[in-house]
């Protein structure tokens, strides 16, 4: 083996902290589940680290620049005889990213939790819940094999909906939960019919063998076809439907903002930094494929992330609770990232978007954690969501306060903070590919800086709102893990991304292309001014605003009205129409012939019954008729 | 004595021991004490199968035993095991274990309903040991009749209602079963010499394709019913409702797959040509079946009226991957039987706990229970996961085995079938989550459910058992999909002349 | 012997026994009265048998040992009737034959 097998523990001791505080959590005092919890996670955070600077630094690259190892690989089930589940690990570029990621901000979520569920009811079963989220989508990145990968993604959604139902007695949180688990799990329909397709057509689960450019995928690209595409762009678009749904990309996007009902740490791991980009990943992970055999499929998801990161943008743009507002943002930051893969192409500088989506994937997994761990101080502040009873909290708040400045100023794309590397590294792309999308994305960036800053000056600068109590910063164990999320976000834009991760593998000559990013920062800059005239000072201008536009405003701030309509296609459509009905029928029809054979039966018996009358001498007469009627038969055949 | 013979008579001791008993105590202590013994029996019958089959033996059959009981006919009393019943086997173990304790306080005529229960799952064990089809029979009729007493005595609601539904429609089977038995056996000297009920001995000879024709549908049909094939499923919700906690557990888990069991080892084995000529009829009433059921446990009120449909649907998805005929497909089936088995177990053992404490099985009227009875709870939840097909418990792996084996015949049909079936997921996740949010979770409707306690110890064993069954099967289930693999070559090679389907190769 | 008789005389009588008891068994509604028209039937049943072994068979005495067995078990039927009867009476209050129709009471 490479001497990776060790990998195989930091997969291990999120499940195994998972199983112990799940089953006995409860015997322990409340506060033990999250220490131990979090060093568990620390562990496997160094582990992660190690596992990282071996893979990137501690040996120069070969000539095929980063190559895949096989860590660990064992047949879990077995199907036919080439197709077969395995439980691997698969360290290239892109899983190892994701591992840095998730123990990072899974690290500082677990020990910003322990200040942040302090006196909650159900302590230990969060911080179990937290480490099964941890350990599915670590076997998610890891995966070997598009089945295995399946799975996690099956058990990350599983974590979700657990974790966003924690608060089980409030029924908006189950409302929520339930509506993340399925939406997603309709998405996942299609991410498995599109394996299955796949898997028919190579012959294999094994991403090494998928996405070989002389693989069997990328081959029989040129096989049968179906509506006009081929069945691998089929199959593809089906992958995607999954990650779709898992990344909330429009129209499979409804179930992010409701859930936020989840505790705030939990937005912040799950629905902002990890689980939610696991869409993106997974068209990462399948990159060549798409590049190499569905160029449709890929202009598919060029043209959803491109849709979605507007849509959520204009979106986020009218909203009120902070997280809601976060949670559109995110939405609009991964259509980015869509974006940038679905421009790419494979090898050399053609895939840039590529990398600049696994870039803008690692910074914006460190600011949106940042974020909404800082949407929770507030929050656990001041005891609201709602960013119209907020103000002026820049005294009350300091730590939290530059932090969250930080973090705008990176989402916001602000040279020298991380955003702005990557992000113009999408545009860059972009630009050189689809010009149409490009400049929606240079909307975008202004709508980005813009509702920012209404949130940043929303809450901490302005009037002052009327607090019930003083509102106080947060615990050093929730302040530390903003600092240091703070200083990764400041720093991160400096890794040397485009020599680490790549479509191919190989290094990438990149340079910052000044024609893109100088008005792409001069946009951002003037949606901050927006912003500050409108909420810095109190001022009638947004409402001055609101009426002005106030079609676009209300279906903003309804949220398109998506929700109606789903809400009318399952309650209205799928109740009443197809399932009320089922069950009549059911009731009715076939239990109604079934009952109405009984009936006849019995009915008939009845009428049978009539004849054992239990009258003795109508027997008799019968019995005499009979006999004598028998007599003369007997005497007609006889003479 | 030989070995297989123990699984019947160990329940037949069983029930003389509670002759001798007196009152509930004793008779439970006896059932408990003997169900134990065929739990452990069980264990050591796959340990010694599976050591079997890695000391090389190839055999179809082991532990084989026959001894002619009706010289004139030539009936036999044929036993053996392959690795399809050894998994049976152990499913029926841990169920009837997990039913003893499931019904711990049953009041009412106890001893009377331990040796109903008890007789039941003899008869089941006895069908899977069976090679006779005759035999076979007998035990699947010693297996049905109890359950008529059980639902009827013991039931609850309109009892007698559904005891005789259930009752009549599975005798309906029965009728057509003996025509499809009686065929076969006719037919079975084909070859010339004496006629057999021996299925190893009719699988030799080929039966002629006319009768074929004629007889599979009878027979398929014939467990059909048992095993819920639509439209001849409704027996199943009113006959789940009424009966007792213990009896819908082992009906809903052991008995629907005396159905699928027959169907593939009878019907599909014994006349494959006819099979594969009429598999297109059935694979389009199980796919209704999938979709129907779930649909119908969408929006139903009564817990056991949802997992009566959801059984439909699972069960269903069991005959829809028989109907594949591919090695793959087929063993998805297996694996859904005995992944359905232990949670649809679970899922009855549960409405039974939960309503011996709300008195009511109507979700509207209950919420909550999360905060009041979290053990209990938190295997509901562990249940429905499973249910629903999360990765990790039993119902994934069945199902991912299913589609995938599915999805290996190319033409238009299967796949449209398939993917039609693959839906059912979808819609299995919308009425699980419904009922886990209305009844688990949300704030607490009725305050007299404030006090209501948690499982008692034989109430978390009876769970316990079946949750490590789910999770076992989910986690490493390897070992469970290759004995069952090594067992399916045989019937696959049957059917292989006719299918394009290669066997698998185990290394 | 008996010249003056001829065979058909007694078959006639026997005949119209057997009918008129068959008649009575149909008609009457008191039990008693049913019994006693089956004992009618069972008397021209034995004469029956008397006279054809007469007739036919004078040297032989079968006909008559039949007719008394029939004689001997007509007795012991009356004496179990005629407990069922006081039974059902005891019951029903009646011994009307239209109200027994129900084995169980």
């Amino acid at each position: 083996m490479h001497g990776y097998a060790y990998t195989v523990y930091i997969l291990l001791i999120p499940f195994i902290i998972f199983i112990f505080l799940g089953l006995f959590g409860n015997r322990f005092k409340p506060m033990f589940s999250g220490i131990v919890g979090s060093a568990g996670l620390l562990v496997s955070f160094i582990l992660s680290l190690t596992t990282a600077y071996r893979y990137f630094f501690a040996s120069a690259p070969g000539e095929d620049g980063y190559t895949a190892i096989i860590a660990m690989n064992a047949v879990w089930l077995r199907l036919t005889e080439t197709l077969h589940i395995d439980m691997g690990i698969l360290l290239d570029p892109i899983s190892v990213m994701m591992l840095i990621v998730i123990t990072t901000v899974s690290l500082m979520v677990h020990i910003y939790s322990i200040g942040y569920m302090k006196g909650e009811r159900g302590y230990e079963r969060f911080f179990s819940f937290l480490s099964l989220f941890t350990f599915s989508m670590l076997g998610l990145v890891v995966a070997a094999n598009i089945f295995q990968m399946y799975i996690f993604w099956e058990l990350v959604g599983v974590s979700s909906y657990l974790l966003i139902g924690f608060y089980y007695q409030r029924p908006s949180a189950v409302a929520a939960s339930k509506k993340a688990f399925i939406v997603t799990r309709f998405a996942d329909l299609g991410f498995l019919i599109g394996i299955l397709v796949l898997s028919f057509t190579t012959g294999t689960f094994d991403f090494q063998t998928l996405t070989d450019p002389a693989g069997p995928a990328v081959t029989h690209a040129g096989g049968a076809t179906f509506l006009g595409l081929s069945v691998i762009t089929w199959s593809l678009i089906l992958v995607f439907m999954g990650g779709a749904g898992k990344s909330a990309m429009f129209p499979l996007h409804i179930w992010l903002p409701d859930a936020m009902e989840g505790p705030t740490p939990v937005s912040a791991l799950i629905h902002a930094a990890t689980m939610v980009v696991a869409g993106v990943y997974l068209v990462a992970r399948m990159f060549p494929v798409y590049a190499l055999a569905g160029i449709p499929a890929l202009n598919v998801v060029a043209y959803v992330g491109g849709f979605t990161s507007l849509f959520a943008a204009v979106i986020a743009c009218t909203q009120l609770d902070i997280k809601r507002v976060l949670a559109y943002s995110t939405m609009s930051q991964i259509g980015y990232m869509m974006l940038a893969l679905g421009v790419a192409r494979y090898g050399g500088h053609e895939g840039l978007g590529f990398m600049a989506s696994m870039f803008h994937l690692f910074t914006h997994a460190m600011f949106k954690a940042l974020l909404f761990l800082c949407a929770g101080a507030v929050i656990h502040a001041v005891h609201t969501n709602y960013m119209n009873e907020m103000g002026g909290l820049r005294k009350y708040l300091p730590i939290t306060h530059i932090t969250f400045l930080v973090a705008c100023l990176t989402i916001a794309g602000i040279p020298t903070f991380a955003g702005f590397f990557s992000k113009d590294e999408i545009l860059a792309a972009a630009w050189h590919h689809n010009k149409f999308l490009f400049f929606v994305e240079y909307i975008v960036a202004g709508l980005t800086a813009f509702y920012m800053f209404r949130l940043y000056f929303s809450i901490f600068q302005g009037k002052q709102a009327h607090y019930h109590h003083v509102p106080q910063e947060a615990p050093y164990v929730m302040t530390i893990p903003l600092m240091l999320l703070a200083l990764v976000s400041v720093f991160s834009g400096f890794i040397p991304f485009h020599s680490l991760v790549t479509s191919d593998g190989l290094h990438l000559d990149t340079r910052i292309e000044w024609g893109v990013a100088i008005p792409s920062v001069l946009i951002a800059v003037a949606g901050i001014g927006v912003a500050a005239v409108m909420y810095r000072k109190e001022s009638a201008l947004p409402e001055r605003m609101a009426s002005t536009f106030r079609h676009l405003y209300t279906w903003s701030y309804h949220k398109f009205y998506i929700d109606e309509v789903y809400l009318f296609i399952t309650k209205k459509v799928i109740f009443r129409y197809i399932s009320t009905p089922v069950a009549w029928f059911d009731r009715h029809v076939v239990d109604g012939t079934i009952n109405g054979i009984a009936w006849v039966i019995v009915s008939a018996s009845q009428k049978v019954k009539g004849l054992q009358s239990g009258q003795l001498q109508q027997y008799a007469l019968v019995f005499v008729s009979g006999a004598v009627l028998l007599i003369l038969v007997f005497i007609c055949l006889l003479y | 004595m030989h070995f297989l013979n123990l699984f019947v008579v160990v329940p037949a001791l069983t029930i003389v021991a509670i002759l001798f008993t007196r009152d509930l105590k004793g008779a439970r202590w006896a059932s408990a004490v003997g169900m134990s013994i065929q739990l452990v029996l069980a264990g050591a019958l796959v340990f010694m199968y599976l050591s079997a089959r890695n000391a090389g033996v190839a055999d179809e059959m082991l532990f084989t035993a026959d001894s002619t009981w009706f010289p004139s006919l030539n009936i036999r009393y044929a036993i053996g095991v392959d690795g399809i019943s050894v998994a049976m086997i152990a499913l029926t173990a841990v169920v009837i274990f997990a039913g003893v304790f499931a019904s711990w306080e049953m009041e009412f005529l106890s001893r009377e309903f331990f040796i109903s229960l008890i007789l039941l799952c003899s008869g089941v064990f006895g069908f899977f040991i069976s090679l006779d089809l005759f035999t076979m029979f007998l035990f699947y009729e010693l297996a049905v009749i109890p359950m008529y007493l059980l639902i009827g005595i013991w039931g609850s609601g309109p009892k007698e209602y559904s005891a005789m539904k259930l009752t009549l429609m599975l005798m309906g089977g029965s009728a057509l079963l003996t025509v499809g038995i009686l065929g076969l056996y006719f037919h079975s000297a084909a070859a010339g010499g004496q006629h057999t009920f021996h299925i190893l001995e009719i699988a030799k000879t080929d039966i002629p394709v006319t009768a074929q024709r004629f007889f599979f549908p009878f027979t398929f049909i014939g467990f059909g019913i048992l095993g819920a094939l639509f439209p001849l499923h409704t027996w199943s919700p009113d006959g789940h409702s009424s009966a007792p906690t213990a009896v819908s557990m082992l009906h809903a888990g052991v008995l629907m797959k005396l159905g699928g069991y027959g169907c593939f080892r009878v019907a599909m084995f014994l006349m494959p040509e006819a099979a594969n000529e009429m598999a297109w009829i059935f694979i389009i009433l199980t796919t209704i079946s999938v979709v129907y059921g779930a649909f119908g446990a969408i929006w139903q009120k009564d817990l056991k009226y949802i997992n009566a449909y959801s059984s439909v649907s699972h069960c269903g998805l069991v005959l829809f991957a028989l109907l594949m005929m591919n090695q793959t497909a087929m063993n998805g089936a297996i694996i859904q039987m005995i992944s359905h088995g232990l949670m649809t177990a679970l899922f009855f053992a549960l409405i039974g706990m939960i309503y011996s404490r709300t008195h009511t099985r109507i979700i509207d009227q209950m919420g909550g229970l999360m905060k009041v009875i979290p053990f209990l709870s938190a295997v509901y939840v562990i249940a429905g996961l499973a249910s629903l097909g999360l990765p990790g418990l039993s119902g994934f792996v069945a199902e991912a085995t299913i589609f995938v084996g599915a999805f290996q015949h190319a033409d238009t049909f299967h796949r449209v079938v398939t993917i039609v079936a693959t839906t059912s997921i979808v819609i299995t996740a919308v009425y699980i989550l419904r009922v886990i949010g209305i009844l688990l979770l949300g704030p607490i409707k009725n305050e007299h459910f404030e006090h209501l306690g948690d499982a008692h110890w034989y109430e978390r064993i009876s769970t316990i058992i079946l949750v490590l069954g789910i999770a076992g099967i989910g986690l490493a289930p390897l070992w469970l999909s290759d004995m069952i693999n090594f067992s399916l070559a045989p019937i696959i090679g049957k059917l292989s002349g006719l299918v394009n389907d290669v066997p698998l190769v185990l290394n | 012997m008996h010249q003056g008789i001829p065979l058909h005389y007694f078959l006639i009588v026997s005949t119209l026994m057997f009918f008129i008891g068959i008649f009575g068994f149909l008609t009457r509604r008191n039990l008693i009265t049913i019994l006693m028209s089956i004992e009618l039937i069972l008397n021209s049943v034995n004469i029956n048998f008397v006279v054809f072994n007469r007739y036919l068979f004078p040297h032989k005495l079968q006909g008559h040992f039949f007719s008394m067995i029939v004689i001997a078990i007509a007795a012991a039927e009356a004496a179990v009737a005629i407990a069922i009867i006081i039974n059902i009476y005891r019951n029903f209050r009646s011994i009307e034959v239209g109200k027994v129709d129900e084995m169980k009471h």
